[in-house]
């Protein structure tokens, strides 16, 4: 891995609900982030994706666990150290019909961010600048800074959503599923100005989809997520080509594909995600689990680490690639 | 042999269309004027067979299915072709004849179960609802009927859950009890409107073998309505393709995507980041698509078209036959290849 960003270390959240029950959204999540990678994050819904996005841009405070960031604890930060943290993670939401003010024009949606970063681009000269030169690099050009976001379509609007997540100049954006919205000959120019971005300034993200397709387009990592957990993590094409964990396989072999008549033997899970308000107790993943034995059922299973691929690792007792090819259940 | 070989194997191509849709129309009244949503469609189904109607937001392919069930919102209105279906034609028969054939002869699966269900009565009262409209059964019989179909769609303990409101159910188990109510009095043809679109891809895995399953043992004619390709590539038998209003290509599904004949198709193709590794250019189709108020003269497709010159600007390609069941709106089909 390039030069390390981001390090998160056994973090857990849980919110109240009401009948005193607690809702357990991150149950010790470990994951890292090089400078200038994609860590792609994917999971089905309720899995803890998206708490454990707002953790990360210091919208949650987590009951317990590390974060460090360039080696600082960002939740021990205040006052200015603070703002100026903020500035370094920054989020590209899913929805850029909601996600955008409609009374504000883009030029003007663009430079908020300064509002409050009052250190950056001071005067008025520099701000107009910037912001047009952000329109140009996300490829609407500078004119559209007067125009409002009615007046852009989906691609473009999520382009604005884009250059606003740029104006403070992040080490990190968190895209929450940024191309689910679109349509796909439009999800293509925006993937691909992710891409440019990434390789111009060097900016790391958090890409959480549920699309696998895209994801692994754009990761160079990923990890995968259920019920708080990360079950499986590792580089893109091992955690896609060699699956470890039985869920990971079923997720891979639940996505249709292009090339139907080539893919391996679908794994039909049984039922759906269990409620996160009471969880399975040892492997979360028991429940619809093909290879669950007894031990599932007791001890959470310890992470396996894949011998063939550094830092390919899935939490399982009975991961796929140390009993032979078995992928399909029995 | 695959799945896919044997499903195409055992299906007779050359059977009777149940649905056979032609030059469908449909206008929509707004404030800035008409605009055309559904452009002189056509298509047909056959019983065992799916047919997807596939497309991005706007291109009109709900619209159809809208039309199809009679359900257009007061500003839409169907303004020429035909849909005939068992014998008649959906767009001329009265009222009272197209409530006896909706859940008969003609079904729909919602995107949204939840919206589609009704929140005040238990998913009981809502399944049992067809049997007593339709056959005038009791409502002992009726619940008897509808518990067997909870049970027949996978849905665990139905004598207990028929007494559970929709908001008690999974996304899933929601999508399964639409099914259910859609497949009750075992319609000629389903009509399923990006029937898992909301839902989480284990669970679609699950509803889309559902529908198979269902389409088998009822031998429905099964119209699969949705944006997503791969989708399409697995569960389909053939395909429309369609565009701003217009149905631009059409064929079986392995033959449309192994060669696709209109620019279109290949450039939604070409957008699937399918084999694309980390950091290659994924080709995008530039632009957006026309504004359904503005609709070019010629054809629909020149502004984003690689392939366009003078006589896209001025003439409409018709959807002409490139093959042996195959049709394409193009007027340069044989340049496909090079988009």
């Amino acid at each position: 891995m390039s030069e390390k960003l981001l390090e998160v270390r056994d973090l857990r959240k849980s919110f109240q609900v009401p009948g005193k029950k607690k809702l357990c959204a991150l149950d010790g999540i470990s994951l890292d982030l090089g400078r200038g990678e994609t860590l792609g994050l994917v999971g089905e819904s309720g899995c803890g994706k998206s708490t454990l996005a707002r953790t990360l841009l210091m919208l949650e405070r987590p009951d317990s666990g590390t974060v460090r960031f360039d080696g600082i604890d960002p939740f021990s930060l205040r006052g200015k150290e603070l703002l100026a943290f903020r500035r370094r993670v920054q989020m590209v939401f899913q929805d850029p019909y909601a996600s955008l003010n409609a009374r504000m024009s883009a030029g003007d949606i663009i430079a908020e961010p300064w509002r409050s970063h009052k250190s950056l681009y001071k005067s008025r000269r520099d701000r107009d600048m910037r912001v047009r030169g952000l329109l140009d690099l996300v490829g609407l050009g500078a004119k559209a800074a007067d125009k409002y976001p009615q007046e852009f379509s989906g691609g473009q609007r999520q382009r604005i959503g884009i250059a606003r997540a740029l104006a403070l100049d992040p080490d990190v954006i968190i895209c929450d599923e940024p191309v689910s919205a679109l349509d796909l000959s439009v999800q293509a120019q925006v993937l691909n100005l992710l891409n440019d971005l990434q390789g111009q300034l060097g900016i790391s993200y958090v890409f959480i989809s549920h699309d696998l397709s895209v994801v692994r387009h754009v990761a160079d990592r990923v990890a995968v997520m259920y019920l708080g957990r990360i079950i499986e993590n590792g580089p893109t094409e091992a955690v896609f080509e060699r699956p470890n964990h039985p869920y990971t396989a079923a997720l891979m072999s639940a996505a249709p594909t292009l090339d139907g008549a080539q893919r391996k033997e679908r794994i039909l899970l049984k039922g759906e995600v269990p409620s996160p308000l009471n969880p399975p107790s040892g492997c979360r993943f028991r429940t619809r689990c093909w290879k669950a034995t007894e031990v599932c059922a007791t001890t959470t299973p310890p992470s396996a680490v894949d011998p063939e691929i550094a830092g390919h690792t899935a939490e399982c007792h009975h991961p796929l690639l140390q009993e032979g090819s078995a992928l399909v259940p029995a | 042999m695959t799945a896919v070989a044997e499903r195409r194997s055992a299906k007779d191509l050359d059977a009777d269309p149940v649905l056979e849709v032609d030059g469908l129309t449909v206008d929509i009244r707004t404030i800035t004027g008409t605009m055309r949503a559904v452009n002189d469609v056509s298509f047909s189904a056959r019983r065992g067979e799916t047919l997807a109607l596939l497309g991005e937001s706007g291109c009109g392919k709900s619209m159809t299915a809208t039309a199809l069930v009679g359900l257009l919102e007061p500003v839409a209105d169907v303004v020429a072709g035909s849909a005939h279906l068992a014998d008649v034609d959906l767009f001329s028969v009265g009222r009272a004849k197209r409530r006896e054939m909706a859940g008969t002869e003609l079904a729909i699966v919602f995107q949204d179960a939840l919206t589609a269900l009704n929140p005040l009565y238990t998913v009981g009262t809502q399944l049992a609802e067809p049997f007593r409209i339709h056959y005038n059964l009791s409502a002992k019989e009726a619940k008897s009927k509808a518990v067997e179909l909870m049970a027949r769609v996978g849905i665990p303990q139905p004598e207990t859950r028929m007494n559970s409101y929709p908001h008690q159910f999974s996304g899933g188990m929601r999508q399964r009890l639409l099914i259910a109510m859609a497949v009750a009095l075992n319609p000629s043809v389903l009509i399923a409107d990006e029937p898992t679109t909301a839902l989480d891809v284990t669970v679609q895995a699950q509803i889309m073998a559902l529908l198979r399953d269902l389409r088998t043992e009822y031998r429905m004619a099964v119209v699969l309505i949705t944006h997503d390709l791969a989708l399409v590539a697995e569960e389909a038998d053939r395909v429309a393709v369609m565009y701003a209003g217009n149905s631009i290509e059409t064929g079986p599904v392995a033959e449309v995507f192994a060669n696709p004949q209109h620019p279109y198709t290949k450039g939604l193709l070409n957008s699937v980041p399918v084999n694309a590794r980390r950091g290659d250019e994924l080709k995008s189709i530039g632009g957006t698509p026309p504004d359904l108020h503005a609709i070019p003269d010629g054809c629909v497709y020149q502004a984003r078209c690689p392939l366009a010159r003078d006589v896209c600007a001025t003439t409409r390609p018709a959807l002409d036959s490139v093959g042996p069941n195959r049709k394409a709106a193009c007027h340069f089909p044989e340049e496909v290849v090079n988009v």
